[in-house]
């Protein structure tokens, strides 16, 4: 795992990704351009659940709660309260932490299967919560955050965020934040202890370390990535609704993650892309969308644990981090 | 209507809604009792028993008992053969892995679900009542295929609790929940015996939907509800317990009946969900069972 080799490749392979990123902005015809722009704030979520699911090993099936903490947080300020985007993004990511401390108190009480069950339910709680104060919310019908809503002042001109060029751009930059966080993350000691939490818990916790402090900060950090993925789509994309909080955006973020390669940073980008194409693609011949993910999922845990980059790394690049 | 008399009603709803639940959460418990593993798919199994029970009854002209007794065997039998089929060519090769099974399980509510949605459509379709009584009661007439369902409900878990206790079968059941090694040492097949459970399980949810579905539509997303609720009403009663299970349903169902009735239902929901989860958080141990670990 270490070098100073193996550390210049890692880094210059990221950065190599977030450069074609940024290229890619002066290439792609405009509709590819708008997709990709979404997957990459989709992507961000998926890292976030990546990060408690890959690495540290908790399944959880409640993470649309703090996507959608952080849809939310930034867009109900703006839309009653008339915040600025700053704020409100501020305001998304508080959400975001807040919901998570207070759940990764409770869940992490719990562990395996009761920790699925647990966070489900919470989420569905939040899920119901969003429509029971359908006055505000408007529920799934959801809200529209009007252009004019969405824009920043900065020095002399504006910040206008519904400029394709500018959402795309800005969706690369909170890609690469995140990106760059979870490398640091994962290769920090605190990263270590939480893949040794995933690999036998009883025997770090023997070693000394607190495991359930560890697991405490990585629900945080998780939740605060997934809520800043939610915030920013909320103001990128101007729509806010309560599907996005319903269960399905909690099984999503774990099928672009085992698509991609559990516990690797790059996977989520690789599982959220394929996956939003594939149902993008189908979707022009059949509306089953359901089905491909559903088989895409079962085939997934029957012949492909790993995902395709957990493969890759297993096989052929082994400083893939 | 004054106070008692709704709170009867009330009452009575909430029993119907117990029955119902208490069949759907005892499959769910087989299944994790004997199996151990979460079946997300469980619910799909339930609206899958409802929406054959359309199909049935549907294609049977005539008297509408029949067609619903008809529906009442072969729909049960036919989701009972899917699920086994699923066992057999997913969850057996995965060995059961508890957390590639919640996958696998949720790939295959995606893939029911859309089945569903692509060859019966969106529509909420409701079936016509075996009969037609109603029982008058000092205060209002209350539908006499209700409370059917209740004793229907109570025999088909009387004939559980008596196979599970008192027969061979149910012996060599629990013996697989139990140990699984050593009843795999005594000559136990505990192979056929995870894929007759999970069939089974997956029945007990058809037959509770296929007696619902005359007082509530089938619909291909009437599944998210019965799970969640079974998820509730086992971790509530216990795993692998059938009293816990009656008690937790009887529990659950009656005061979300009373509930609903003088609360908003959605606020009613995110009590029971918020109680329930609140209760796994601090109590785990007594909820799934002494078994585990």
């Amino acid at each position: 795992m270490s070098g100073d080799g193996t550390t210049a490749k890692v880094y210059a392979l990221h950065a190599a990704v977030i450069a074609l990123l940024v290229a890619l902005n002066f290439i792609l015809p405009e509709y590819h351009h708008g997709v990709l722009a979404r997957v990459l704030v989709l992507a961000v979520f998926a890292m976030g659940y990546n990060l408690l699911f890959g690495y540290v090993g908790l399944l959880s099936l409640g993470h649309a709660m703090f996507f959608a903490a952080g849809l939310y947080g930034a867009g109900l300020p703006l839309y009653h309260l008339g915040w600025g985007v700053p704020a409100a993004f501020a305001g998304g990511l508080g959400a975001g932490f807040v919901v998570a401390l207070v759940i990764g108190l409770l869940a992490l009480r719990t562990s395996g299967v009761a920790f699925m069950i647990v966070t489900m339910m919470f989420a569905q709680v939040f899920y119901l919560t969003t429509l029971y104060f359908g006055e505000w919310t408007r529920g799934d019908e959801g809200l529209v955050l009007q252009q004019q809503t969405r824009q920043v002042a900065l020095g002399s001109g504006t910040l206008d965020l519904t400029n394709p060029a500018t959402r795309y751009l800005l969706a690369v930059a909170l890609f690469a934040a995140a990106l760059f966080a979870t490398l640091a993350i994962v290769r920090s000691r605190h990263g270590r202890v939480l893949v040794a939490i995933r690999e036998n818990e009883e025997r770090t916790k023997m070693l000394g370390y607190d495991t359930f402090a560890n697991k405490l900060a990585a629900v945080v950090t998780s939740g605060v990535i997934c809520a800043a993925a939610g915030a920013a789509y909320a103001l990128l994309f101007g729509y806010v609704g309560s599907t996005f909080a319903s269960v399905q955006y909690s099984i999503l973020p774990l099928l672009w993650v085992l698509l991609g390669g559990a516990a690797t940073t790059l996977g989520p980008l690789l599982g959220t892309l394929f996956m939003y194409y594939v149902i993008d693609i189908t979707s022009g011949y059949t509306s089953a969308y359901m089905l491909v993910v559903g088989l895409v999922l079962i085939l997934l845990v029957l012949y492909f644990r790993k995902g395709v980059l957990g493969t890759m790394r297993e096989r052929w690049v082994r400083w893939l981090p | 209507m004054a106070f008692f008399p709704h709170l009867l009603l009330a009452t009575l709803e909430g029993l119907v809604t117990s029955a119902v639940l208490a069949l759907t959460a005892l499959g769910l418990s087989l299944v994790f009792g004997v199996m151990r593993i979460v079946n997300v798919a469980h619910g799909e199994f339930f609206m899958l028993g409802a929406v054959l029970a359309w199909a049935i009854t549907s294609a049977i002209s005539g008297n509408p008992a029949l067609g619903f007794a008809l529906a009442l065997v072969l729909s049960p039998l036919i989701v009972g053969a899917i699920a086994w089929i699923a066992e057999r060519l997913v969850l057996r090769r995965i060995e059961y892995n508890p957390e590639a099974t919640i996958v696998a399980t949720i790939g295959l509510l995606y893939i029911i679900q859309q089945l569903a949605l692509t060859f019966y459509g969106p529509e909420a379709r409701p079936v016509t009542p075996p009969f037609n009584y109603r029982i008058q009661l000092p205060w209002f007439g209350y539908s006499g295929y209700k409370l059917s369902i209740i004793a229907a409900s109570a025999l088909l878990l009387l004939a559980t609790w008596f196979v599970l206790t008192r027969t061979r079968i149910g012996l060599i059941m629990r013996a697989t929940q139990y140990d699984r090694e050593t009843a795999l040492a005594f000559g136990i097949p505990v192979g056929r015996v995870y894929g007759a459970v999970f069939a089974l399980g997956a029945m007990l949810a058809a037959i509770a939907a296929v007696l619902i579905v005359p007082i509530q539509q089938a619909h291909y997303l009437m599944g998210l509800d019965p799970l969640l609720l079974s998820f509730i009403v086992v971790i509530i009663g216990g795993l692998g317990s059938l009293r816990g299970t009656v008690i937790a349903a009887l529990l659950i169902g009656v005061s979300d009946g009373i509930i609903s009735v003088f609360f908003s239902p959605t606020l009613a929901k995110i009590i029971a969900t918020l109680v329930v989860a609140m209760v796994l958080v601090f109590r785990p141990q007594g909820l799934f069972g002494t078994a585990t670990k």
